[in-house]
């Protein structure tokens, strides 16, 4: 018989080193005999802890070594004489080469409280070792079946740490929390990285009868085990937040015994709204039948008839009213300055619909005002229309960029942005009434009919799903970004002679919509 | 925390409490940056009321001053329920606070309608907005979206939320307009239908949108609505607008009811058996159709399990062999669940299941045994009992009130 003394808790390390002997000695499961030792406590001796590995790492992570459970500071694993010792300190034998969710079981599994679980675990090492490597694939197994059912317990404790923690606040000027708590099986490592995750800017302290977890903001540590008495009596929330429990409960659904299977009486002492489940469980029938014998009431206050007509009145009124409620809306890609309106009068006869605000568009909050604005209005005034007189706007109301460097670089809108901005647009051209609406480039042409058509084929006169009657052209930066001058010049003649048959059309063109 | 604020919190708590909706799972990965606070987790419920139904989210109205008059609501404007109503500061000072002691997952925001749905919807974005920029808050939130607020509106709710709910509470059109006389059923299925549209497009683009969905809540009991008109209306809302979930709550009695309400609540179990008919729809591959084949007259027997009526009215498909039998079918075996068919299937490859390797793949197997042939057993005698639904249904287990 080989007996093997593990230390207090989950003393993954130790079973690791265990295995790896036994396994190279060929020692079968039933010639084991596995103890826990009591004088290595848990946290016998917290100077064992070395900050290297268990201080965050670099990225603000937390990082425990052994991963799901309390492992490296465990004083290293005694195998007791008379049969041959494990050398202590010295190089341990080869690790072992075991499926990957075979070593998660164990790593799980050996935070149970239960004092076999290391004889099990190692019989389930020894038959994955010795032909039956897809074992863990048979959850029907009798030991298979019992482990898991082990890392299930352990996952549930973690589960309900998580869940029935409270912390509570020291009075004191640095903020700080400490919540006392007191788990089934030794899960402290293993569910402490969680809180730091959620309250990583925050002081707190975790004690527990197995042991604490400290966090400071910056590294998570562990010391020796603690009593309820050390952490705070009470807190100035928890008055208000067992009102909350008592206030969310509905009498008429009383049903302890399915509280009960979900929080288990063992928690209860450490949970400060519980005090409240007896009165409310013994008020509830009385509660209800109250509540049934009650006639059904009849209302005290008249109908508040003003307000319901005020409420039903949804309509926008005016592009002002509209305009400020899109300068509160935020963007749909973070990013911008500010929302940017259209611009022009309430009746003007042709809206403009450009694509998006550019970046100088986006600090101004106006459209149209960039090198590509300033095009436009010397494009509008050779065809003889003033910018005074046309509603200017875009698809999508917000600058949407790629930061390269101090610039900011246009990225255009996806069609789902489109999309979404498409209902300012809709009201823009309910209140305007206009008799023509002009789409500029791609994006707007998506805008106004909802689906992508090149321009080249598009372009000139168009009616639109909406009911508009308009017309079809380039954005003005396309004829910046021309390489040639030639070319230029004669993209902006076209785009000329367009705003000239735009201005035409519009002269005896009825407003709003037609039928087409 | 002082008085006032904890009495206006008893009243705006127990004014929300008949949202059944709990869940806090669905959301990205967060965790706190370095100023930041809170993370998301798969679900965690931090405390069970005597209820039996968890508490995760901080679940309150901004205000129970309502001018609607839905006559379920305890909220009416004809209640004559104690009112308040919170401020901005107030939600989110009590949201921070109860989540740095660890007694919630996040935030579950609705309100009464005041002044207009606009003004509502504007003030629950507040909230959700200051809780995101001010505090870099990554816990869950899940905002109510008022259907009838405008669509740009409803549509910032998902640059802050996790999910967004929009209550149908009544499965038929006829039920709104008697008892809902404010609610516009279009006008849900519209913004239900933007809403879809901009959570498939942010997903397809990459973009951060509701992240965990929208779901919505129907009440039975309220109305004459049969279980398989619920679960059409279900069906249909899964269909339409691919729902994360439809939440089912029990018409309950509450005070100050109104007199167009039926005097006595529906069964418990009722609300149960539609969960676990919803569920059939949705994790088991059943149709509507097959769904309400386990009804009878339209109502789910309350007895036994939707899903062991149909397989008792479906004998002829059964017994399933678990060393052979494919996967659909084996979802089909009362009793066994998608976890157990799955350790079913990857445990036969390697040996033949027994029925005792069964009895530790699943809880259930009094039920699953009429159904099944393993190595060792075959049902055929009882299969076809005539006393076998008696036999499986056990003791009357009609849960009452008391």
């Amino acid at each position: 018989m080989r007996p093997i003394l593990l230390a207090e808790g989950a003393d993954l390390d130790g079973f690791r080193r265990a295995v790896r002997t036994l396994v190279a000695d060929g020692v079968a499961p039933d010639q084991v005999i596995w103890s826990i030792g009591g004088e290595a406590g848990l946290f016998g001796s917290a100077s064992h802890l070395s900050q290297g590995e268990r201080s965050s790492n670099a990225e603000g992570g937390v990082r425990v070594r052994g991963k799901v459970c309390p492992d490296g500071a465990q004083p290293l694993t005694r195998t007791a004489p008379p049969s041959r010792p494990l050398p202590l300190g010295e190089v341990s034998p080869r690790p072992l080469h075991l499926p990957r969710p075979v070593a998660a079981l164990i790593e799980t599994a050996v935070c149970h409280r239960d004092p076999e679980r290391y004889a099990l675990l190692y019989r389930l090492v020894w038959r994955v070792l010795h032909g039956e490597r897809e074992l863990l694939e048979i959850a029907s197994d009798p030991l298979v079946h019992r482990l898991t059912l082990m890392a299930k317990s352990v996952r549930r404790d973690i589960h309900k740490m998580h869940a029935f923690l409270r912390f509570r606040q020291v009075e004191g000027e640095a903020e700080r929390y400490v919540a006392f708590f007191e788990p089934e099986h030794f899960i402290l490592e293993a569910a402490a990285p969680f809180f730091v995750e959620r309250f990583r800017a925050l002081d707190w302290s975790i004690l527990t009868p197995i042991g604490s977890a400290h966090w400071d903001g910056a590294a998570l540590s562990f010391g020796p085990p603690a009593t309820r008495a050390e952490a705070p009596e009470t807190d100035g929330f928890e008055a208000g937040w067992r009102g909350y429990y008592e206030s969310t409960f509905n009498p008429a659904r009383v049903n302890p015994e399915l509280m009960r299977a979900h929080m288990p009486k063992k928690y209860w002492r450490n949970l400060p709204e519980t005090a409240a489940v007896p009165g409310l469980v013994r008020s509830a029938a009385s509660r209800v039948s109250s509540m049934l014998e009650q006639e059904p009431t009849m209302p005290t206050k008249r109908s508040p008839e003003k307000a319901l007509e005020a409420m039903r009145d949804r309509e926008i009124k005016s592009l002002a009213q509209l305009n400020k409620l899109l300068k509160a809306s935020e963007p749909l890609v973070k990013g911008a300055t500010q929302a940017v309106a259209g611009e022009g009068p309430d009746d003007a006869e042709i809206v403009f619909v450009g694509e998006q605000p550019g970046d100088q568009e986006d600090l101004q909050g106006r459209p149209f005002v960039g090198p590509a604005g300033k095009l436009f209005d010397r494009a509008l005034g050779d065809a003889g229309l003033d910018r005074r007189q046309v509603y200017v706007t875009n698809a999508v109301k917000h600058f949407k960029f790629d930061q390269r460097g101090k610039k900011r670089i246009h990225q255009k809108p996806t069609a789902g942005e489109v999309k979404h901005y498409r209902w300012w647009l809709e009201k823009e051209l309910e209140l305007i009434r206009p008799k023509l609406v002009v789409a500029l480039g791609g994006t707007a042409v998506l805008a106004m009919t909802g689906k992508n058509i090149p321009i080249i084929r598009a372009r000139g006169p168009a009616h639109f799903p909406d009911g508009y009657d308009g017309y079809i052209s380039v954005h003005p930066s396309y004829l910046l970004r021309l390489p040639d001058e030639d070319a230029k010049a004669l993209a902006y003649r076209q785009f000329v002679e367009d705003l000239e048959r735009v201005r035409a059309m519009a002269a005896d063109h009825p407003r709003g919509r037609v039928a087409a | 925390m002082d008085e006032k604020l904890a009495t206006k919190l008893r009243i705006l708590a127990d004014a929300a409490k008949y949202d059944v909706s709990c869940a806090s799972s669905g959301a990205p990965k967060r965790s706190a940056g370095k100023d930041g606070l809170g993370s998301t987790s798969n679900g965690i419920c931090h405390a069970y009321t005597p209820d039996g139904r968890c508490v995760s989210l901080l679940k309150i109205l901004l205000t129970n001053y309502c001018l609607f008059d839905c006559a379920y609501c305890i909220n009416r404007r004809s209640s004559n329920v104690a009112r308040a109503r919170f401020s901005v500061r107030e939600v989110v000072g009590l949201t921070v606070a109860f989540y740095k002691r660890n007694y919630i997952e996040g935030l579950f925001l609705s309100s009464g309608i005041i002044r207009n749905a606009d003004y509502t919807m504007e003030q629950l974005l507040l909230v959700a907005k200051t809780l995101r920029r001010e505090h870099g808050f990554q816990g869950y939130i899940h905002l109510k979206t008022i259907p009838e607020a405008s669509p740009h509106l409803i549509e910032q709710a998902g640059l802050w939320a996790d999910r967004l709910s929009i209550n149908l509470e009544l499965p038929t059109e006829k039920s709104l307009k008697r008892l809902a006389p404010e609610k516009d059923g279009a006008a849900i299925a519209q913004a239900m239908g933007r809403m879809r549209e901009r959570i498939d497009e942010a997903k397809a683009e990459g973009r951060t949108f509701s992240p965990a969905g929208q779901s919505t809540q129907l009440i039975v009991g309220a109305d004459e609505a049969t279980d398989e008109a619920v679960l059409r209306t279900s069906a249909a809302l899964y269909r339409n607008y691919d729902l994360k979930r439809v939440y089912y709550s029990g018409f309950s009695p509450i005070p100050h009811a109104s007199r167009a309400l039926p005097a006595k609540a529906p069964p418990l179990a009722r609300e149960n058996r539609l969960y676990q008919a919803d569920w059939l729809l949705r994790n088991y591959a059943f149709s509507i159709d097959e769904v309400a084949d386990a009804a009878e007259d339209g109502m789910l027997p309350l007895d036994i399990d939707p899903k062991l009526a149909w397989a008792l009215k479906h004998r002829d498909r059964f017994p399933v062999d678990v060393n052979s039998g494919e996967r659909e079918m084996l979802l089909r075996v009362p009793g066994l669940g998608a976890r157990a068919v799955e350790r079913i299937l990857r445990a036969r490859r390697h040996r033949r299941l027994r029925l005792d390797d069964i009895a530790r793949v699943t809880l259930s197997l009094r039920r699953a045994r009429p159904f099944l042939v393993a190595a060792d057993h075959r049902p055929t005698a009882l299969t076809d009992r005539s006393d076998l639904r008696e036999r499986l249904a056990g003791r009357p287990q009609q849960l009452s009130l008391f």
